[in-house]
């Protein structure tokens, strides 16, 4: 093949149901989205020439094929880090196509994250860790009775709440914007079930004084797949394409996956603010460029480290950012329209890509209006997807 | 897990540390009571988690060294549901700056949750675990 760059499109998204029991094998959910992702983009499984995925999924590249019947891969990858991962497939497959190696890249996550295992409760294996999915929760933090990514979460949340004085309440109101949006998305698991922030109030600690149950995202079943492609090519294809305007990783010095303690300050989000440099350097946009985003909510601290660290709004600004109601439909930057990990479902952040794509072909159940660019985020990655002008 | 009293009782619930080649310096000390430190051997610079090369001058050379045990507290939080392993009552978890100039993760004893605040002292010492390890826990001092 003749190498030539050139830009990457997404061409097709497809996702299985979101349950808490989804009967089925994950390589089944796996080949489910994938189908469903190429006959979105109007593709052949035979078309599929490169695959990416997490290296925490638990499905074979080559048991995937098989199932797809995929010809002859020309690439594969797995990216470490567990959700960060999420908005760094779609840099990978990005990279891929841009520099001509692949013609058509399908990008899968499929889990069975709440029949089969459970990622929320405790992890106290030594078993459990893989080089790559890579954090030191379980070697400095287990013994001490952190054993959960909440845990692990909240202890670094925690020194955000003391510089900015933030409280668990001002937290709640993410859980009850994304609610409101699960609300009114037949396909999330929260669909009709909204919830207000006294209910948000009286839910049970999980991670005192930071995490209330309603400010974790769920566990989940189920699978999402996107396709990308060349822009000419997508253009050429059975959905109107949705450009990869660019996209990026960052990972500072000392910084790591979750248990994320020895950088310089933990009120901030060093990851998310390289990645956003790199982004706004690389695209040549900023944060008013976007009409809505997307961000990794497993918790509802990641939403206002990362309105901060993309400069939705400054440092210690995300209170009252989210107070005054700019992440909600209507508002400023309205985020994760499908309810995202907390109202939709937790498929490790690639439901809420997905939800990107919709928002930029104007398909979301709700829309953002006129909308030209959605930022995707996962904090160590991201990409902006923008309409095909 | 062992949910109604017994006489093994008295036996320590706390999950032991799992031990790498990295980092079984930091954890044999541990079972010693003692909390020592990687230092560079080139450079004299501490570094946290360990690891073999120094990320400044490159060297290979390491010293452990005793650490003073004294720290400060940073952030801390109460892991209440689910109920941790290795606990009869939901532990404080707390990141502790150290005298020498990193953090690390442990527990706090002898101070209510209510009562923690930001850069409260503290000192080092030491509790067992499973499988008769011990593990460096702190607790509130007098400022010195
Ligand atoms: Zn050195």
């Amino acid at each position: 093949m003749t190498r030539r760059l050139r830009q990457a499109a997404v061409a097709g998204i497809g996702a299985t149901e979101f349950s808490k029991n989804s009967g089925r094998s994950e390589l089944q959910l796996a080949a489910e989205c994938s189908k469903a992702a190429l006959d979105d983009a109007g593709l052949h499984p035979a078309d599929v020439d490169g695959m990416i995925t997490f290296t925490l999924d638990g499905s074979d590249e080559i048991n995937l094929a098989r199932c797809l019947g995929v010809k002859d891969l020309a690439y594969t990858t797995r990216i470490p880090g567990g959700g960060a991962a999420a908005a760094a497939t779609l840099y990978q497959a990005m990279a891929v196509v841009e520099a001509g190696l692949c013609e058509v890249v399908l990008i899968w996550r499929a889990m069975n994250e709440r029949s089969q295992y459970r990622f929320g409760q405790p992890h106290t294996q030594a078993a459990g860790f893989q080089a790559g999915n890579g954090t030191g929760s379980l070697f400095w933090c287990m013994p001490f009775g952190a054993q959960t990514p909440a845990s692990w979460e909240a202890l670094a949340a925690q020194r955000y709440m003391q510089r900015y004085g933030v409280t668990n309440e001002d937290f709640g109101r993410v859980s009850v914007v994304q609610r409101r949006h699960a609300a009114t998305n037949p396909a999330a698991w929260f669909y009709r079930k909204p919830i207000t922030l006294e209910e948000h109030q009286s839910s049970k600690w999980i991670v005192a004084p930071v995490l209330r149950l309603l400010d974790c995202c769920q566990e989940s079943d189920g699978g999402v797949a996107l396709v990308v492609t060349s822009l000419s090519r997508a253009r050429d294809l059975k959905q109107p394409p949705v450009r990869i305007a660019g996209a990026c990783q960052s990972i500072p010095y000392n910084v790591e996956v979750i248990s994320n303690y020895y950088h310089a300050d933990l009120a901030t989000m060093p990851e998310a603010e390289g990645t956003a440099r790199r982004l706004w350097a690389q695209t040549g946009l900023k944060p008013a460029d976007m009409q809505c985003a997307m961000i990794y909510d497993a918790f509802t601290p990641q939403v206002f480290k990362q309105l901060e660290a993309f400069g939705f709004c400054g440092r210690g600004e995300a209170r009252e950012f989210v107070k005054d109601g700019h992440i909600a439909l209507g508002g400023r930057l309205p985020i994760n329209t499908n309810g995202g990990l907390i109202g939709e479902a937790y498929i490790h952040g690639m439901n809420n890509i997905a939800e990107g794509v919709r928002q930029v072909r104007g398909t979301s159940v709700n829309p953002v209006p006129d909308v030209e660019h959605v930022l995707v985020s996962s904090g160590m990655a991201a990409a902006v997807l923008a309409k095909d002008r | 897990m062992k949910t109604t009293p017994d006489p093994a009782a008295a036996q320590p619930m706390r999950l032991a540390p799992i031990v790498t080649p990295d980092a079984k310096f930091f954890w044999d000390a541990a079972d010693r009571g003692e909390l020592v430190g990687q230092r560079c051997g080139a450079c004299q610079r501490f570094r946290f988690p360990p690891r073999p090369m120094c990320p400044h001058c490159h060297s290979l050379e390491r010293e452990v060294v005793p650490l003073s045990g004294r720290g400060r507290v940073y952030s801390w939080i109460r892991p209440v549901h689910p109920q941790p392993f290795g606990f009869a009552e939901p532990p404080i978890v707390a990141l502790i700056e150290l005298a020498e100039g990193f953090r690390i993760v442990s527990n706090l004893v002898g101070i209510a949750f209510e009562d923690v605040r930001a850069e409260l002292p503290v000192a080092v010492e030491f509790e067992a675990t499973q499988g008769g390890h011990r593990v460096p826990v702190f607790r509130p001092v007098s400022a010195s």
